[in-house]
């Protein structure tokens, strides 16, 4: 598959890269360009958070199957400071930063399988799916 | 049997020097030579060995010298932006300076000493040197290049349109980062105090995906055009980008928003008082209602 690879996020032009990146494989997916639109704002937000509150961290993109259907997911990892309480960061309206709230617990909304590792010292990883209907 | 050669360490770069200096005909015809051939075909031959000549000198008069190297790197750069203005990969500059170690080494084979080939070691580092340092240069000035592109896009990519008397419009296209923003930001407030307008329209039919940085963006926008007393539309959204906005859960809470920019228009125009008359069939006919 030509769309799968890994990227580093290191700065805001890797953020327009991933999003580029993760338009054309949820295109090989199949995806309508709701969720085109829905997973590739999500990338956008977890990458951000990586960023920011990580100083950098890296994104797998990868399609996978479950039976007949397709799916686009995307693995974000980081080395950063990890969420102390994943609960209240997965909360609307919650920020360390001065962002809206939304980036992380809109994320979750915005594709069908969103899951979160994260312990205090040890950095993050969030995988999410979003399949095609 | 072997046989053990005893080279002092500065011999080998002093017996260099020396047949640098001796041979320097032979040496530097031979170097352009090899270059020549490498770029066949390519206009301005006889620039870029006028160059080398030079800095074959340069060279030579570093070793004899002090061992300053200032001159040589300043004609290596020259070299390098004059071949980058010819359309030569920093690959084909840097292998042009690299092909003086062929050039030398036919001398040193010729010359046969233990100086020479231990010295040639040597001669070969500072010849990778310079090689790599016209690549650098090449990097640089591309950098340079970009970065002033970038900024002249910057510039470039936020016009500031007036669509009607009191009524201006920021039609945005690609991403919006802070840094645009910024612009944008500051180009909107300052047209709507040029032209004195009351209503400003951002379309964002332009942009590919709204999270929840550029929301905030825009809601910043918003908020600070109604400080200055000017109402703000949105426009633009499209079915997905709606759709992903209440999935994100953002809210625009009062702010107005359109689907395209002709309802903002409309909108806008509604709201300064000019009223829309005609039949929608054949055209649309605007005018103004003085009070």
């Amino acid at each position: 598959m030509t769309a799968s690879g890994e990227l580093s996020i290191g700065g805001n032009s890797d953020i327009v890269l991933v999003r580029q990146r993760v338009r054309a494989a949820a295109v090989e997916v199949g995806l309508s360009l709701v969720d085109q639109t829905k997973i590739v704002t999500a990338a956008s937000e977890l990458a951000r958070n990586a960023l920011v509150y990580a100083g950098g961290g890296r994104v797998r993109i990868e399609i996978v199957r479950n039976g007949v259907k397709m799916g686009l997911r995307l693995a974000f990892d980081d080395d950063g400071p990890g969420i102390p309480d994943v609960d209240q960061a997965l909360t609307d309206g919650w920020t360390t930063g001065n962002g809206l709230g939304l980036g992380l617990s809109g994320s979750r909304r915005l594709v069908d399988d969103f899951d979160l590792r994260s312990a205090p010292g040890e950095g993050t990883r969030v995988t999410v799916t979003k399949w095609a209907r | 049997m072997g046989v053990t050669l005893i080279v002092r360490p500065d011999a080998g770069r002093r017996r260099i020097e020396e047949l640098v200096r001796q041979h320097e005909d032979r040496v530097l015809k031979r170097w352009l030579e090899i270059t020549a051939a490498a770029s066949a075909g390519r206009p301005d031959q006889g620039d870029t060995a006028a160059r080398l000549t030079e800095i074959y000198q340069a060279l030579r008069q570093s070793f004899a010298g002090d061992g300053d190297t200032s001159d040589l790197h300043g004609l290596l750069a020259e070299l390098s932006r004059s071949r980058a203005r010819q359309g030569f990969s920093p690959s084909e500059t840097a292998s042009a300076v690299f092909a003086l170690k062929e050039a030398l080494y036919e001398v040193v084979e010729d010359d046969g000493t233990p100086e020479a080939l231990r010295g040639f070691v040597w001669f070969s580092k500072t010849v990778d040197d310079l090689g790599l340092f016209t690549f650098e240069t090449y990097v640089t000035a591309r950098e340079r290049i970009i970065i002033d592109q970038a900024e002249q896009l910057l510039e470039l990519s936020t016009p500031v349109v007036k669509l009607w008397e009191g009524i201006v419009a920021v039609p945005l296209i690609g991403t919006l980062d802070s840094a645009r923003t910024q612009v944008v930001m500051e180009k909107l407030l300052q047209a709507l105090v040029d032209t004195g307008s009351e209503h400003a329209v951002i379309d964002i039919t332009g942009v590919p995906s709204v999270d929840t940085q550029v929301a905030q963006h825009l809601l910043k926008t918003v908020m600070a055009a109604r400080l200055m007393g000017a109402e703000c539309v949105i426009s633009g959204i499209r079915p997905q980008i709606a759709h992903t906005i209440v999935t994100l859960g953002i809210e625009f809470g009062d702010i107005v928003t359109k689907a395209s920019l002709s309802d903002a228009l409309a909108h806008a125009l509604r709201r300064s008082g000019v009223e829309l008359a005609g039949n929608r069939r054949t055209r649309v006919t605007v005018r103004t209602e003085e009070e």
